[in-house]
């Protein structure tokens, strides 16, 4: 209970209730996480099971009743009488989670790599960090995709479409690796020459539990404000590259599938296939960007 | 300083060293070489001899300087999907991705530079802060949705200019250009537009901030007080010492617009180098994909190269020390 309230009367609880960026672009990911965690009880409609769709239901309005069935749908429905509002809700799902495992992932490798490369010094720190200059100089959707195609082509035929969604994240995850890193080694530079290292050094501590005990715990806050910037690349990302059709398979089309199926029915009049995930997918983006945003200025105390 | 020039030279030609090694792999180890060009039907005769044809019974490192040797020619295999020598494609799909690029690259840098000078300038105006509200909706909307809500207005609301393609092109050569004919100047307008809006914004923002900091220094201020004409002061004064930060990133970008342009060209069905990959990518064509990658980063090492040495040439004071910026 103390906990709590410490955490409540904290310098980044008072900055939160007073930032209302913050408090709107919170609340907006809360609804949008909270969507997702229980698509499948909100959602009118399975998208997935073919039984429930009704091909006389294709292209349907949003809020009015389709004029042979009577059905109203919320958000209209695409060609094949899917609820739009239904795919956006599971669409969304697959978006948020290989964005957020793709930055599990680049923080995991960034942080180990950093860590190291601080912690070590010497010949590991250069390769590793030459790596990471490297990788930087190439735009990271570019190296999404080329680990993408390269990896597609290591898969056999028959499980590409299985395995696309792990790909996509293992694409993502490793084009964002660097930023993490290059912050967690600049903090573990600093950090390993203060007192409490030494001492850790001094009563006999491995080298790994003092990087992992001693100084992870106090290079974590930068990490935090990439995590959060990261989330919203990595959503991005993941959009762009389903948009373009090396991401997820047809049969798990993300917000950005959803996009590229709803470009296709743009002059033919129904604006709402393609709208409605656009909104979304904005809003989801926007507001987790603008949540990393107010994190990093509160993080930072020259800002103060 | 020639040291320094020596250094990053050694360094460059290194990194496109692995970059050949990643996409020596690619060919030798993602998928069998000998199971894409032979057809269902072979004996086990053929397999050899097309094994020591290709040299694939060679060492390793003896195959990998074939390959660098042959790329550095200007042969990159043919491709499994179209059955085309890559480099022959890429020539004909060249001209539409630097013509776009170069479009929007100049957009983006005439229109970042002029409208970051004046929002530094006239700070607290009210079209200074619509340019910058505009600007952070320019950085925060995904690309591809850019290009799809200029298609939306502008060719299917409004119908003023075509949503894909390059329109009618001229040959020139071997250079077809869409610069020459009406159409082919209308269809590089929305595409360019979608290209360049977040270089053109990222530069605006720079220049900005840049201008900003120059603008409250000691050295500015003196030149107000020997009683220049403002112009001067902005541009001769002001401008000129933000360069050494804006020429780094505009070269950067300059690599960027063209990663980006895959993007751009998937949107509008333009038929460039960009659009090539991505189909590369879908279909998992090797050689097609080597030879971008490749390409790709000789361009960006290039870029990064070039503009590493330009350092020595825009900022005097590097000259005089003797030493690199890094």
């Amino acid at each position: 209970m103390n906990k709590i309230i410490d955490a409540w009367h904290s310098d980044l609880a008072w900055n939160f209730r007073n930032s209302p960026v913050a408090v709107v672009s919170f609340a907006l990911v809360f609804v949008l996480v909270l969507a997702v965690i229980f698509a499948p009880v909100i959602a009118p409609h399975d998208p997935f099971d073919p039984s429930t769709l009704n091909l006389i239901n294709g292209f349907s309005q949003p809020m009015t009743p389709n004029t042979y069935t009577g059905d109203v749908f919320l958000l209209g429905s695409d060609d094949q009488g899917r609820d739009v509002f239904s795919t956006i809700l599971y669409g969304m799902r697959i978006s948020l989670f290989v964005g957020v495992f793709a930055v599990a992932f680049a923080m995991i490798l960034g942080i180990t790599l950093g860590l190291i490369a601080g912690y070590v010094g010497g010949w590991t720190e250069t390769i590793i960090m030459r790596i990471a200059d490297v990788q930087l100089t190439f735009p990271s959707i570019l190296v999404a995709m080329l680990i993408f195609g390269i990896v597609k082509g290591v898969i056999p035929v028959e499980h590409r479409d299985q395995m696309a969604i792990w790909v996509l994240i293992l694409a993502i995850g490793l084009g964002e690796w660097v930023q993490f890193a290059r912050v967690v080694r600049g903090a573990t530079l600093v950090e390993k020459n203060r007192e409490y290292v030494q001492a850790a050094r001094l009563i006999g501590r491995v080298r790994w539990v003092i990087m992992i005990r001693h100084i992870l715990p106090n290079v974590l806050s930068p990490v935090l404000v990439i995590a959060t910037i990261s989330l919203a690349l990595a959503i991005i990302a993941e959009a762009t590259l389903s948009f373009l059709g090396v991401g997820a398979p047809p049969t798990q089309p993300s917000l950005g599938t959803l996009i590229r199926i709803g470009q296709g029915f743009l002059f033919s009049g129904e604006w709402w296939i393609l709208l409605f995930p656009a909104l979304t997918l904005l809003t989801l983006a926007l507001s987790v960007n603008m949540l990393g945003d107010w994190l990093r200025d509160a993080l930072n105390p020259k800002l103060r | 300083m020639l040291a320094y020039i020596i250094r990053r030279v050694f360094q460059s030609v290194i990194v496109l060293l692995v970059v050949g090694l990643v996409a020596f792999a690619m060919f030798r180890f993602v998928g069998d070489p000998i199971e894409n060009m032979l057809g269902q039907e072979r004996t086990q005769e053929d397999v050899e001899r097309l094994r020591s044809k290709l040299g694939l019974d060679q060492p390793f490192v003896f195959q990998y300087w074939k390959f660098l040797k042959a790329a550095v020619q200007g042969d990159f295999g043919v491709s499994y999907r179209q059955g085309r020598p890559v480099a022959e494609i890429l020539i004909e799909r060249a001209p539409s991705t630097l013509e776009l690029a170069a479009v929007s690259g100049t957009l983006a840098m005439l229109f970042g530079l002029g409208l970051g000078v004046y929002t530094a300038i006239k700070r607290n105006g009210w079209v200074s802060n619509l340019i910058m509200t505009t600007s952070l909706i320019g950085v925060s909307l995904p690309t591809f949705l850019i290009g799809i809500l200029l298609i939306y207005v502008f060719s299917v609301e409004l119908g003023w200019l075509p949503s894909y393609g390059r329109g009618e092109t001229v040959t020139v050569g071997s250079w077809s250009t869409g610069f020459l004919t009406s159409s082919g100047l209308k269809a590089l307008i929305l595409p360019s537009i979608t290209l360049g809006l977040y270089q053109m914004t990222l530069i605006m923002r720079l220049v900005r901030s840049e201008m900003m900091e120059v603008l409250r220094t000691d050295y500015v201020r003196f030149a107000r007080a020997r009683g220049l004409r403002e112009s001067a002061v902005n541009f001769k004064h002001a401008l000129v010492n933000t360069m050494v930060p804006v020429t780094t990133v505009i070269g950067l970008q300059l690599g960027s617009i063209i990663a980006f342009a895959i993007i751009t060209e998937t949107v509008f069905q333009w038929p460039g180098v960009g659009l090539l990959f991505i189909n590369a990518v879908q279909f998992v064509d090797i050689p097609v994909m080597a030879a971008y990658l490749m390409l790709i980063s000789v361009l960006f090492v290039g870029i990064n190269l070039v503009v590493d040495l330009l350092y020595f040439i825009i900022d005097p004071r590097l000259r005089a020390n003797g030493v690199g910026a890094h």
